[in-house]
């Protein structure tokens, strides 16, 4: 019989039964059922999904860096001194700082006292990092924590401050004949 | 009369508890199940804390069901602006109330006598008390003993199609004036299959009550297997499957609620438990037709061999066992049976692609009621054959 059309599909004996290929379907189904069933069963994960904020993707680039933090002074105060020059080469115009003063701290006298990155703008490009002359913003191998229970902290806007975990980052240069803080590793490197 | 109102009551107790709780389980097992086929994880973020802890109980997405209650019962109730406030309030009901009324007549269990359940020699006084209340009665574990079964199933599964048709009507709703159109025709068709299945399997049971056909369905064939109704009349076992998953409107046969054409069908205007009241219906209605192709095709409440005294096997051995292992032993059965019929039943709607309606409507009536009709013609033959002493 001709083909009314180029790829008209064409049915055997075997698919007019239809029974037999829908017992076909349900073996398929069924197997794949039974074998991550048998993976769960035995302790392993059954499924493909991530599951999110508890479980990360293994795929993802192990030079990936999705999340921006502040560094901090030896003293454990932030490093930024709000020169405003990563918001200026931000392309996508998504970090705003508000400035603070200190007089009483001759040495760094001016520091952040708000800095909001707005995540549904950022790029990820890492010119902020590259911009910043004191080394006090970095991307860290990480994603930003974006899941929420609620749409109030579903808001794009994160502010690092408010969100800064100081960490101490053992690579960091440590000044000479400033005290370390307490069970800081540096320690025994830097007499 | 006490005692018979005592057994009668608890047997309803346990035909509810039955429904609705293995109804509440296949809402999980639907999840879980189409979830593990395609290779995710499925619902497993409702979770109960202990009070005054931070234990969380998940029990791998169990609450979901219980959360969707809650949810469902704290819905707005809205109406449509113009509806008919009878029908509309009455079809969920209409819907609902028919699908529990026919497990009344399925035997859940074999034969149970009260008295016989405590061993005499262990518990004297016990087994005096109950000896003196219940006397030698003995009740078939079902909750209406009819002798028309069969017929009171058909019957009230027919009223089903009027819950769906009404809702459709009153919602004043194009959508839902559709879904229910088709679900009066689809219900129709492949109710005509489903009662020539039953027909024959009427005919080669030669009884109508459900509890005679199970004790049919015990016998053994050429002293081995199990003459279950699947093994006797396979071609029956699947009209009766297909015509009955096409009565309950899923997926290949749900047409009338074919969320892609006609938004949720006959229920479109329902909103908070009414419409769960429909979801409801649907799960129940998973619970009765296993319970019914486990009753007529699959043994009913028998386990291959067992018997009301213990099992006998055909090399001539036997374990005998008292009576209250017996009764567990059958109602257990039945339910493992019924579960994992349902569990097929949810694999067949996530395997299968929704008809087209004009392939429905054929399927219906060009391929399942035909081949109904030679299966019914067929066993009649071999039946009446069989009366004459022929074959």
């Amino acid at each position: 019989m001709k083909k009314r059309y180029w790829n008209e599909p064409t049915m055997g004996w075997w698919e007019r039964v239809y029974v037999l290929e829908v017992l076909h379907g349900l073996a398929i189904t069924t197997s794949v059922f039974l074998a991550n069933m048998w993976k769960w069963m035995t302790f392993r994960k059954g499924a493909l999904t991530a599951y999110y904020p508890e479980e990360m993707r293994s795929d993802y680039s192990p030079n990936n860096r999705g999340r921006h933090v502040l560094t901090q002074r030896a003293n454990g105060e932030v490093q930024c001194v709000a020169c405003n020059m990563c918001a200026t080469v931000c392309p996508a115009y998504c970090i705003e700082i508000l400035a603070t003063a200190d007089f009483d701290e001759p040495a760094h006298p001016k520091s952040p006292e708000r800095f909001e990155i707005d995540y549904s703008r950022c790029i990820f490009c890492g010119f902020c990092v590259e911009a910043c002359p004191e080394d006090a913003i970095r991307m860290v191998k990480d994603v930003p924590d974006f899941p929420a229970f609620d749409r109030q902290r579903m808001w794009g806007k994160i502010d690092l401050l408010k969100l800064w975990r100081p960490t101490v980052d053992p690579r960091k240069p440590y000044p000479v004949g400033v005290p370390r803080p307490a069970g800081h590793p540096d320690t025994k490197a830097h007499p | 009369m006490i005692p018979d109102l005592l057994v009668y009551g608890s047997f309803m107790l346990f035909a509810i508890a039955f429904m609705m709780g293995l109804a509440t389980v296949f809402t999980w097992v639907e999840r879980k199940q189409s979830a593990i086929t395609s290779d995710r994880i499925g619902a497993n973020r409702c979770y109960v804390r202990l009070p005054f802890t931070s234990i969380k109980l998940i029990a791998w997405g169990l609450f979901h069901g219980v959360a969707d209650g809650g949810k469902l019962l704290l819905k707005e109730d809205f109406t449509p602006l113009t509806y008919d406030r009878v029908c509309y309030n009455l079809a969920p009901w209409l819907a609902a109330v028919p699908v529990l009324l026919v497990f009344a007549v399925v035997p859940f269990g074999g034969v149970f006598a009260p008295a016989k359940l405590v061993d005499a020699a262990t518990f004297p006084d016990l087994a005096r008390h109950l000896a003196d209340f219940f006397g030698e009665r003995s009740y078939v574990m079902r909750v209406a003993g009819l002798d028309a079964g069969i017929l009171f199933v058909l019957a009230v599964s027919g009223i089903g199609v009027l819950g769906t048709m009404l809702a459709g009507w009153s919602s004043n709703n194009k959508f839902s004036l559709m879904g229910a159109a088709r679900a009066g025709s689809q219900m129709i068709s492949y109710e005509v299959a489903m009662g020539f299945a039953l027909i024959s399997m009427v005919v080669t049971y030669g009884t109508l009550d459900l509890h005679a056909m199970v004790e049919w369905q015990s016998q053994l064939a050429w002293g081995m297997v199990p003459a279950w109704g699947i093994f006797v009349q396979p071609v029956a076992f699947l009209l009766f499957l297909t015509a009955a998953i096409a009565e309950n409107k899923r997926i290949p046969f749900d047409l009338p609620e074919c969320e892609s054409e006609l938004v949720a069908g006959y229920f479109t205007e329902y909103t908070g438990m009414k419409m769960g009241l429909f979801m409801l219906s649907e799960f129940i209605t998973i619970v009765v037709i296993s319970a019914l192709v486990v009753t007529l095709f699959l043994g009913g409440y028998n386990l291959p061999y067992l018997t009301d005294a213990g099992f006998v096997f055909p090399g001539g051995a036997t374990w005998t066992l008292p009576h209250w292992s017996v009764v567990l032993l059958q109602v257990g059965t039945f339910s493992l049976k019924t579960f994992l019929v349902g569990c097929f039943q949810i694999q067949v709607r996530w395997t299968f692609p929704r008809f087209r309606y004009d392939q429905l409507m054929a399927f219906g009536w060009k391929f399942l009621l035909p081949v109904a009709a030679v299966n019914l013609v067929a066993t009649v033959c071999v039946r009446a054959l069989a009366l004459q002493g022929i074959a």
